[in-house]
């Protein structure tokens, strides 16, 4: 019988900067694919890999935001944004490139408890 | 217990891989077992054979091999970190093997715990 | 949940969004996150405030690394890497906050 975990990737780096935000979205694909319970937690700068509009033509690298919206097409739609980090950076849901769930701190402390892995980026 | 182990920076740099390899000794000689540990980012730079510290200072990389030879535990490197690095099965110090990101998240699933070193 | 930390909470927010977080359980400071477990900083009184819902441990032989074992906040304990591992394998998940 095969296992069923909850993993959650806490992503609290923004983009670009350092690689981070792209690994983890190759890692949550994989993982999607062993067939397990997969989230995506947003927290501090982590809340900026979601802003609609990124432009990486100037630097010279892949834009890799589109694929946070093709999650969906792998059964990936547990994206939880922390409240208070998108607030503190000016943000509205509206800003974001994809639908999600916004959170208070709290409620993510109490839904990352209930995790089996949690990943940090 | 079975514990798995992920390591996101290189040796010397940062303590990430120092802390990673006390933990695991701790953890060893309380009678658990390190299921596999998982060189992910610049980790993947623990795995090169060519890494020459000076005579005064703990050699990082074959401090793992020998635990891995010991204890019979799973070092393996990322394949996608490794090659974007110049690590390949030609420089790889002993007791490690390249594999793909399945096996950190088989890690994740098989193991009880998971824990990740990293900066 | 065993939340882990390793960054100064004096140059980066990751002990502070720890703490926003988290309701109860336990925090481990290891790595340079060591100098949160100890007396007269900017910080103290912050971590002080969340000794009253978490329990917080301090890895000794980083804080002795770095010279501030005597200093020590009362009521947060020491561990060496065997009670790292006691601590991860007591409680049921963990988090490194990279």
């Amino acid at each position: 019988m095969s296992v069923v975990k909850k993993f959650m990737f806490v992503n609290r780096k923004a983009p670009y900067g350092t690689i981070y935000a792209l690994e983890a979205l190759e890692l949550v694909l994989i993982t999607a694919a062993f067939d397990q319970d997969v989230s995506l937690a947003f927290l501090d700068d982590g809340v900026y890999q979601l802003k609609k509009g990124q432009q990486t033509r100037g630097i010279e690298t892949r834009n890799f935001s589109p694929a946070y919206r093709a999650l969906e097409d792998h059964d990936i739609k547990k994206l939880y944004v922390e409240k208070e980090a998108l607030e503190a950076r000016g943000l509205t849901e509206e800003d974001l490139l994809v639908g999600v769930t916004v959170l208070g701190s709290r409620e993510m402390g109490v839904l990352m408890d209930q995790q089996d892995v949690v990943l940090s980026f | 217990m079975k514990f798995g182990i992920v390591i996101n920076e290189g040796p010397y740099q940062h303590q990430a891989s120092d802390s990673a390899y006390l933990f695991c000794k701790a953890a060893i000689e309380k009678g658990h077992e390190i299921w596999r540990v998982f060189f992910y980012h610049d980790g993947v730079n623990n795995a090169s054979r060519l890494t020459e510290p000076p005579q005064d200072d703990r050699n990082i990389v074959n401090r793992w091999s020998k635990l891995a030879e010991e204890y019979n535990i799973d070092l393996v490197v990322c394949v996608a970190a490794a090659l974007r690095r110049g690590i390949r099965d030609e420089n790889l110090a002993h007791g490690f093997r390249i594999s793909g990101l399945g096996q950190m998240v088989e890690a994740g699933i098989q193991a009880d715990r998971m824990i990740v070193f990293g900066d | 949940m065993l939340h882990i930390i390793n960054k100064s909470p004096l140059g980066n927010c990751s002990l502070d969004s720890c703490l926003h977080i988290a309701e109860s359980g336990d925090i481990l400071l290891i790595e340079d996150a060591v100098y949160a477990a100890t007396k007269g900083n900017a910080v103290e009184g912050k971590v002080r405030a969340a000794m009253s819902r978490l329990k917080i441990h301090v890895l000794l032989p980083d804080l002795e690394a770095r010279g501030l074992a005597d200093r020590i906040i009362e009521g947060v304990s020491t561990a060496d890497y065997g009670g790292f591992v006691d601590l991860v394998a007591a409680n049921k998940n963990c988090q490194s906050w990279l």
